[in-house]
């Protein structure tokens, strides 16, 4: 046919064989075209094996050509494609075609459907790289300014994203061109193409010379920031973090601070929010001195404010702000100026105020050194330890090691101790869940001597919880404690009560001793395990319920490895051989599969 | 020119209950969320009250009814600026003598707006407008709930209600006035007025979205040259909320006006409404919280098709696009719709779209979920509907056929194989001819479809191995390349060796 005798000529990869023929178009055209969605997808997903098939030419003459014009279809099969096509260079021929894949993406940049639409732009934004300087602005250039012209918003939407890959590679004339094109569609009729313009600012003012940032960027970043919708006005906030970035530092007073201030002021507590959200990044872009000056004060204003969205976004950022205050005076500004916020904000109303602020205020004791922290910090740990929203008590204590650092656990441990009792017993399994998770942390940080007398309870009393994850999640910490404090310990404070458990009346239970024991036995070492547990184990191959036999069964798979092969032929082998043989189908599966495992048979 | 016509008649203090949305049927009987719901609060929330900065005493004012004529409208204008000072509600026990003070005065000015004739004069325009403004535009408060769900939660009601209720009700009786002349109006509900009236549909207190809605909707009527700009800033409100946010509490309510806008539209149809159609309704039934405002957007829909018969098809088209995949829930609102789409349908219009429907009728059909099975099997007990099927009978029955034939074999649902029994023996009875033919040919449908399933898989299986041939055969090309360049390296560095490569 025709059609492969032109991709033969085309490239030295259609050569390698000669069976294009074997497929027409129509037959991968009409598998694009199936009825059944689910078909349709699965075509577009292997499109790149079509192209193949084709040949870069007739990938290039008919496969595009058919995807530009005759795709409309439901926004899954679209997705596929703006993604597929944003690897299809080497398909098309290379860099030197690539720009026939600009019209099918560039109707996918028009799309309804927001993540159709920013699929393609990605893909045009990948693509983009590959244009010669050349290419750029005769085919990449021409559809962006299309798209930021068009009639329906998303296509105006989608030009913001391409303005910053263009605009490095082409001359003056298009550049100027490209900035008039940007700044029309910040000051766009439809408040969805201004948040899209607000979005891309940062990013399209890092690619344009210093001169432009002062007279262009500068003046959108204002108009933005004092848009009529609040929406756009908080996507100038993000902005604002690149923009003061490139200025050099005497030009961000008078250009960048009367918006910033403008913001952290804003009526609109999202904008307000956006401030505090980004404050770390605001005060590493506009550096020490408007730190001191300016952003001391809004972050106050923040800590205060109204909202509580507010201030919990602002507390979280308290450590991020008192580590970056410049060193001369950060101490001062902290007890002068962020303390006082912070001390209120410990009973604030709110919950979700008083959790961002417990999951950093400990952190804060490492700036401030053992006696301020002593001092001031302490009475403020203490006060959130008892709090009456677990989250904060939680927190605290998920921070506990920051502080052992710089005054030792000590100072805390007896107001530590109720607040670990009363989550421990919390009425929300995540709760003690979450606590659970601390325990090895805490047993490390408190010493031996401590846990035994105070935490140790605790920990046996969550293996009969009923709920299982947490019992799944005590034998887990019993691990983890084994680790820590060694064997001897094991066999002294947890074996016993363990094993003891092997005997009570509710079969949860006696599980639980299989599950510990499966988790023990490596840590405590083969001399434990076969002396002290594994006699367990084999006794509890008669229990009456058969979940308990099968486990049996798995507990001996699992600690076999750590059991010496005489006692693993005179003692594991015939308890295994007679649970091998059980009424119970389970009982036997698992059996079986530890006689193979270990090698019994 | 477009004529709105009028909501139903309702003050707002008593809600109408014409679109209320029985709240989701519950198919499975378990609750949706469990312990989260058990205690839920009543919250109050309000984020008018930080822009105070300084409190103002209030003293209380003569009675408007005691004042002389000539002083009416002062004493009208000084009310006016006493309602503008805002209270802090989240305190219920700050300043209750001022509370008490204003709401005194904003009941009298309602009472003097709604009854006694000639108040209103050109210079209170600017003050009631300014009154109005400062207590109803604000930045609505976060939602205490971040997962709020309308339908199963309790909404989070404005705190300072008290107030606000009487300054809405003032607004609405001051647009309702017989004096209220839309010339002096406009120049103060303008552009920028109106945005942020639409803003605050947002609000999660449905109180106040009921009384904006009729407000809105007298401004819509009586400033006939904010329309457009009303119409524009809806769809975008819209846009956001399907692309964006997702998240618009008062969808339900703008749609509601907008039902009684398109029934005002003139024919033919401007281009502009059939692109709100396209671009906006149709794609609204992508959102997530259907349910909550699928009544009225129904509504809207069918009062298109009403307009003008020709948007049918797109319609219709629009619908299957976005026909939902996972969500029954919806799908069976779909079904609602289109069937009340088919009441209206003109026979005409029916033939250009009852391929892709009556396919996506057989899918439903045989869904798992019965109540989709169901709904669409309903479809059969209209008459109008049947009416249809039976004059396109040629088309349809082989559409639906194979579907129905298996369904009724397989289903696991008594009731929905009884009523396709019932469906069966319809067709059979519009045709009984047709009827036979198929049902002879079913078994050969079957097999060629499974045929044509084994191609398929034959197909895409040597196209694969091609494709991994030719992997392989440019890897192996780009290695030969590679090792070419290396070789003519070498052979410069080192002509000799080359040489004795080359025998």
């Amino acid at each position: 046919s025709a059609g492969s005798c032109h991709s033969v000529s085309s490239s030295g990869m259609a050569g390698a064989d000669g069976d294009d023929s074997l497929y027409p178009i129509a037959v991968l055209i009409d598998e694009l075209r199936n009825e059944d969605v689910q078909l349709r997808l699965n075509s577009i997903k292997k499109l790149s094996t079509i192209a193949l098939a084709l040949g870069v030419e007739r990938t290039r003459t008919e496969l595009l050509p058919f995807l530009t014009d005759t795709i409309y279809d439901e926004d899954e099969v679209l997705l596929a494609l703006a993604e597929q096509l944003g690897n299809f260079t080497m398909l098309v021929g290379g860099p030197e075609y690539v720009h026939c894949l600009l019209p099918p993406l560039e109707s996918l940049a028009t799309v309804e459907e927001t993540v159709v639409r920013d699929k393609a732009v990605e893909s045009l934004r990948k693509i983009s790289h590959e244009h010669s300087p050349v290419d750029l602005e005769v085919h990449f250039e021409p559809l962006v300014k299309r798209l930021a012209s068009g009639d329906w918003f998303t296509s105006r939407t989608s030009a913001c994203g391409l303005f910053s890959v263009c605009y490095p590679r082409v001359s003056s004339t298009v550049k100027a061109e490209i900035r008039q094109h940007f700044r029309n569609l910040c000051s766009d009729d439809t408040p969805m193409v201004r948040r899209a313009a607000a979005s891309k600012l940062g990013e399209f003012a890092k690619v344009l010379e210093l001169e432009y940032v002062k007279s262009d960027i500068i003046s959108l970043f204002t108009a933005l920031a004092s848009d009529e919708q609040d929406s756009v006005r908080l996507l100038a906030v993000e902005a604002c973090v690149s923009i003061a970035t490139l200025l050099p530092q005497e030009d961000l007073e008078t250009l960048v601070m009367p918006t910033l201030r403008q913001a952290a002021e804003d009526k609109s507590w999202r904008v307000r929010y956006m401030v505090a959200d980004k404050f770390s990044e605001l005060q590493k872009a506009v550096g020490p001195e408007i730190t001191k000056n300016d952003l001391v004060p809004a972050f106050q204003n923040l800590l205060k404010d109204c909202e509580a969205e507010v201030r919990a976004a602002a507390a979280n950022k308290v450590k991020e702000f008192c580590e970056n205050l410049p060193e001369d005076s950060r101490e001062t500004i902290i007890m002068t100026h962020i303390l006082p916020c912070v001390k209120e904000l410990v009973s604030d109303t709110n919950q979700h105020v008083k959790s961002a602020l417990a999951s950093v205020i400990m952190g804060l004791s490492t700036i401030l050194g053992k006696d301020n922290t002593i001092e001031h910090l302490l009475p403020l740990f203490l006060a959130q330890l008892k709090d009456e929203c677990p989250e904060v008590r939680l927190n605290i204590i998920s921070n506990l090691d920051c502080v052992n650092e710089v005054i030792g656990i000590r100072q805390l441990s007896q107001s530590l101790l109720p607040a670990i009792v009363e989550l421990a017993e919390d009425a929300k399994w995540r709760v003690r869940l979450a606590i659970i998770e601390y325990m090895p942390l805490l047993a490390g940080q408190l010493g031996v001597e401590f846990f035994d007398e105070k935490l140790n309870s605790l920990c046996m009393a969550w293996l009969v919880d009923h709920v299982y994850a947490i019992r799944e999640a005590a034998t887990c910490n019993l691990t983890k404690l084994v680790e820590k404090f060694g064997a001897e310990w094991a066999q002294n404070t947890i074996v016993p009560k363990v094993l003891g458990m092997a005997n009570d009346p509710n079969y949860l239970h006696r599980m639980t001793t299989l599950f510990c024991i499966n988790a023990l036995s490596e840590a405590c070492g083969q001399e434990i395990t076969t002396k002290h547990m594994l006699p367990v184990v084999l006794k509890m191959s008669n229990d009456q319920v058969a979940n308990v036999r099968f486990n049996v069964a798995k507990s001996l798979q699992k600690i076999g490895p750590v059991l010496d092969s005489n006692c693993l032929q005179t003692e594991v082998k015939p308890v295994l051989e007679k649970l091998a043989a059980d009424q119970d189908i389970d009982v036997k599966y698992f059996a079986q599969e530890a006689i193979s495992v270990l090698a019994l048979a | 020119m477009e004529t709105p016509t009028k909501l139903p008649p309702s003050s707002p203090s008593s809600p109408t209950t014409g679109f209320s949305v029985p709240s989701a049927e519950k198919v499975d009987g378990f609750p949706r969320r469990s312990m989260r719901r058990a205690r839920q609060r009543r919250s109050h929330s309000s984020s008018q009250f930080r822009y105070q900065s300084s409190q103002v005493e209030l003293t209380p004012l003569p009675l408007l009814k005691d004042a002389p004529v000539a002083e009416l409208h002062d004493l009208f204008c000084k009310k006016l600026q006493q309602c503008c000072v805002l209270f802090d509600f989240l305190d219920c026990v700050a300043d209750l003598k001022g509370k008490e003070i204003k709401r005194a005065a904003l009941n009298e000015l309602v009472e003097s707006v709604a009854t006694s004739r000639g108040v209103l004069i050109e210079p209170l325009y600017p003050e009631a407008i300014k009154m109005i403004s400062v207590n109803i535009f604000r930045t609505l408060p976060p939602s205490e709930n971040p997962d709020f769900d309308p339908e199963e939660d309790e909404p989070t009601l404005e705190a300072s209600w008290p107030h606000l209720q009487l300054v809405y009700e003032f607004f609405l009786r001051f647009l309702e006035s017989p004096d209220f002349q839309p010339s002096m109006a406009k120049r103060y509900v303008d552009q920028k007025f109106v945005l942020q009236l639409l803003e605050l549909f947002d609000s999660e207190d449905p109180r106040e979205r009921e009384y904006l809605k009729t407000i809105l909707h007298r401004v819509y009527g009586k400033l006939l040259g904010l329309r457009a700009y009303i119409r524009k800033q809806i769809n975008n409100i819209f846009l956001r909320f399907i692309y964006e946010t997702e998240h618009f509490n008062g969808v339900a309510e703008l749609l509601e006006i907008l039902g009684s806008i398109i029934n005002g539209f003139a024919l033919p149809l401007k281009s502009e409404h059939k692109q709100f159609l396209v671009r906006v309704l149709i794609p609204l039934h992508t959102a997530k919280s259907l349910s909550i405002f699928h009544a009225q957007l129904a509504y809207c829909v069918v009062q298109f098709m009403e307009k003008d018969a020709t948007v049918t098809e797109y319609i219709i088209r629009g619908l299957l696009k976005y026909w939902p995949k996972t969500c029954t829930q919806k799908e069976v609102m779909f079904l609602g719709e289109i069937e009340e789409i088919l009441d209206v349908i003109e026979p005409s219009q029916f033939i250009r779209v009852q391929e892709p429907l009556f396919k996506q009728i057989a899918a439903c059909i045989s869904s798992p979920h019965f109540q989709v099975a169901e709904r669409a099997l309903y479809f059969w007990n209209n008459e109008y509907i049947l009416s249809l099927i039976e004059e396109n009978c040629q088309v349809i029955l082989p559409l639906v056929f194979g579907t129905l034939y298996r369904v009724s074999k397989e289903h696991w649902n008594q009731t929905i194989v009884s009523l396709i029994y019932n469906v069966l023996k319809t067709f059979m009875e519009m045709n009984s001819k047709l009827f036979d033919d198929l049902t002879a040919s079913y078994k050969v449908e079957k097999q060629k479809e499974l045929k044509r399933e084994r191609e398929r898989a034959e197909l895409w299986r040597s196209l694969e191995e091609q494709q991994e041939r030719r992997l392989q055969s440019l890897g192996e090309a780009s290695r030969n390349q590679k090792n070419l360049q290396e070789r003519e390296k070498n052979s410069k560095n080192e002509p000799e060796n080359s040489a004795a490569n080359a025998t």
